[in-house]
């Protein structure tokens, strides 16, 4: 009976000892990989192919995958990435690129003339309505000159052409894109579990500086409400684009950085529906808003209010002066409603993606000041992909409070969208004034008359209150003391190559 | 003769009827306005002013909490109204009839039972919010009461599942049976006769139902699909709330106590009058 028990005793010990040490194995083998997690606020999209993301969350995460013959750095600088080398005709009209020697894709094969040529020709093709890239409906011709020269010949002369060549070059073997994503960036591709997450690897074969950590896990926290404790349990380890308030509650594990957004805060109104079909509604709902209240409120005061579409990272274009043009006067605004033929106000719906608590909280003061005007301004939160197909697609909502980010470190990045024809015009905006300014922006390749000529724009935008811009929201990134690295960049993208493990690098 | 008294009655009836003071003072006094927002108050803490404090926004906890415990009660009562009502005349009438319409109805309803509550209110309100159901929509008002008959529908099976069990019981009682032989109708029978005689039964359902739909309130205003801001809802103030759980306990605690005590006092309720 005791032998009995014995043995039974030494079975378990064993067997226990078999399951530890085979534990402790596993755990040996993972901390070789050195890793990341890092909490996104949307998921991105189904789709891998870099030239159909419309969704910002999803290019700044295919900005480690993906390059273009140039990439931007984060002083807004444009550097030659898959190319080596480029050189511009005196009329603006002729772009030449030179190839890098030994750019790999992630497969393994070279980059070539043929793949550059079949990524702009894609971008460039219309038969499927406009451009996928709107600046390539310029473009004349794309020659291979030889075997490393790519020449690109342009209609009319284009000086900001050269942002938009940090299109991604994609094989042009690769027959589906949207299922395979083969570029050239510092990561490569993985999987992707929709609406949980995304995991990239460092690109051994990477022609430039490579990525320090080896494996980045994307972890999708689409309710906003739990990211601190996610921050705090120590399940993410790092988040961008955090509150004030969020910020506050982090615990010592963490450094914080300030930056900027770089995108524009509105509430964009519909301009193609009653009220605000009428610019003088669209006036009174400016002077009835206090940008500094919105953001004492909701960030503690950090933030840069703007008053146009367009935020300081753009320097030479940006008009800081027009952020005052409104400044609150709710009896002017009164005055203007009843001007427009609603003295007793009137109440329209504002949809908000419900994973972006910044554009909630600033939508729930927007229809607090609004009250004082008698305009009754209902809140319905909705999906990030509801929101997607009905408000950017579709068009059909009445105001909606988004924040609008630059593709490229271009002014027509921003203010393409407002002619009256562009495809990316969600708000309906139509002026022919602002299309006329807009066209000899472009049209001209002195830069101080393009520079007016955006101005004008802009100004243009201000005046006609085409929608209630509020601010270049303070951006704040926690991420956890045990990396470092993390670098700002003047568009919307993440650079998960820059970051690395303290104390190893 | 003593009787022993009867405890849970008389806690559960205090305790929900403080929290009907609470909410029927609330129609009438507010302490201050629920959504105008106060920079100076944003995060104040607890004064004689401001008993529960103040949210982010600098408006007042405690008016909040009333308007919050109004617009939960008012959810609850019409999911309630709903799923018993139509669990009822549903329960009813496979109860009493029996065959194959109850084959067909109650396979129906057990595979309805088979989800969720949450899952099946989720199916309906996304259903709403398209606006496939516009007229129900519209008699609804701009989608601030879909909550309601979400819930109210995922509600039913539970109800009729009740009643058609007591109903299928009663049918073969005596009084049904001299009822029938005086020459009542089906109807008068269902619903004069056999209806009383389920009542012991169903208040407890009910009052229990009436807790489950005060939590799915709390539990779809969390997710961000119930009560929409600016309004308030207990569900909505805790969700508000879970991100400044550590730097204003305050805020989560008092919604959260509130949906504690209105629920405790309605399980309360229902067991004393179970006990009597």
């Amino acid at each position: 009976m005791k032998k009995k028990h014995l043995k039974a005793l030494l079975m378990i010990v064993l067997s226990l000892a078999l399951t530890l040490t085979a534990c402790s194995g596993k755990r040996q083998g993972e901390s070789t990989e050195s890793q990341i997690t890092i909490g996104i606020p949307q998921d991105v999209e189904d789709s891998l192919d870099p030239h159909k993301a419309v969704a910002a969350g999803t290019e700044e995460v295919f900005f480690n995958m993906f390059e273009g013959l140039v990439k931007p750095d984060s002083d807004g600088n444009l550097n030659p990435a898959v190319a080596s080398d480029y050189k511009v005709s005196e009329d603006e009209k002729i772009y030449t690129f030179t190839l890098r020697e030994g750019v790999k894709f992630h497969d393994g094969s070279l980059v070539t003339v043929e793949d550059v040529k079949y990524s702009i020709e894609r971008c460039a093709d219309t038969s499927e309505g406009g451009p996928l890239v709107a600046a390539f409906s310029n473009i004349v011709s794309v020659n291979a000159t030889d075997d490393k020269t790519i020449e690109i010949v342009l209609a009319e002369p284009d000086a900001d052409f050269l942002a938009s060549m940090d299109t991604a070059i994609i094989p042009a073997s690769n027959t589906t894109p949207e299922s395979v994503a083969i570029g050239t960036g510092p990561y490569k591709f993985v999987s992707h579990a929709p609406q949980e997450s995304f995991v990239m690897e460092k690109f051994d074969e990477y022609w430039g500086e490579a990525a320090h950590i080896d494996k980045v896990t994307l972890k999708v926290c689409a309710n906003t409400d739990s990211i601190v404790m996610n921050l705090n349990g120590g399940s993410i380890d790092m988040f961008s684009r955090l509150t004030a308030t969020q910020v506050s509650q982090l615990n010592n594990n963490f450094e914080v950085l300030e930056g900027t957004m770089n995108l524009v805060q509105a509430l964009y109104l519909n301009n193609g529906v009653e009220p605000f079909n009428n610019e003088k509604v669209r006036q009174a709902l400016c002077y009835a808003i206090d940008k500094q209240y919105i953001l004492d409120m909701t960030s503690d005061g950090h933030g840069t209010p703007v008053g146009t579409s367009m935020f300081p990272a753009f320097g030479k274009y940006y008009m800081p002066e027009l952020a005052d043009y409104y400044t609150k006067d709710v009896e002017k605004a009164k005055a203007l409603l009843k001007e427009a033929g609603y003295p007793e106000g009137f109440s329209f719906t504002i949809k908000v993606p419900s994973n972006y608590t910044p554009h909630i909280e600033t939508t729930q003061v927007i229809a607090e000041e609004l009250k004082a005007i008698n305009v009754d301004a209902k809140i319905e939160l909705i999906e990030w992909e509801t929101w997607l197909s009905d408000v950017y697609s579709g068009r059909k909502f009445e105001g909606t409070v988004i924040g609008l980010d630059a593709s490229s470190l271009t002014a027509s990045s921003m203010l393409l969208r407002f002619n009256s024809d562009s495809s990316k015009n969600f708000i309906n905006y139509s002026n022919p004034e602002y299309d006329a300014a807009y066209a000899r922006a472009v049209g001209t390749t002195n830069q101080e008359e393009r520079t007016a000529a955006f101005k004008e724009c802009q100004q243009i935008l201000t005046e006609t209150a085409a929608n209630v811009y509020i601010q270049d929201m303070a951006e704040f990134v926690a991420i956890n003391k045990k990396y470092a690295g993390y670098e700002f960049y003047p568009l919307y993208v993440q650079d998960y190559s820059k970051l690395y493990i303290v104390g190893e690098e | 003769m003593k009787r022993k008294k009867n405890f849970n009655l008389i806690i559960g009836t205090v305790l929900t009827g403080l929290m009907l003071l609470l909410i029927v003072t609330g129609l009438f006094f507010l302490p201050y306005d629920p959504e105008t927002m106060d920079i100076e108050l944003k995060f104040a803490g607890m004064s004689p002013a401001h008993p529960f404090g103040c949210d982010n926004y600098g408006r007042d906890v405690f008016t909040r909490v009333m308007v919050g415990a109004r617009t939960t009660l008012l959810v609850a009562l019409g999911t309630v109204g709903i799923g018993a009502g139509a669990g009822i005349l549903i329960g009813a009438f496979t109860g009493y009839f029996g065959g194959w319409v109850d084959e067909v109805v109650m396979r129906i309803i057990d595979a309805l039972f088979a989800f969720p509550s949450i899952l099946l209110a989720l199916v309906v309100i996304s259903l709403l919010g398209n606006g496939k159901l516009g007229v129900i929509s519209l008699l609804l008002g701009s989608g601030k009461y879909q909550v309601i008959l979400a819930l109210g529908i995922a509600f039913i099976p539970s109800f009729a599942r009740v009643v058609r069990s007591e109903y299928l019981k009663q049918r073969e009682m005596d009084y049904v049976k001299n009822a029938r032989i005086m020459g009542c109708g089906h109807l008068r029978i269902m619903f004069v006769h056999i209806l009383p005689n389920i009542m012991p039964v169903l208040i407890p359902t009910v009052m229990i139902g009436f807790n489950n739909a005060v939590l799915s309130e709390a539990g779809m205003s969390y997710l961000g699909i119930g009560v929409q801001p600016p309004d308030a809802s207990l569900g909505r103030m805790l969700s508000e709330a879970q991100t400044y759980l550590f730097s204003q306990p305050s805020y989560a605690l008092f919604p959260g106590l509130t949906i504690v005590l209105l629920v405790l006092g309605f399980s309360l309720l229902a067991d004393g009058l179970e006990e009597r």
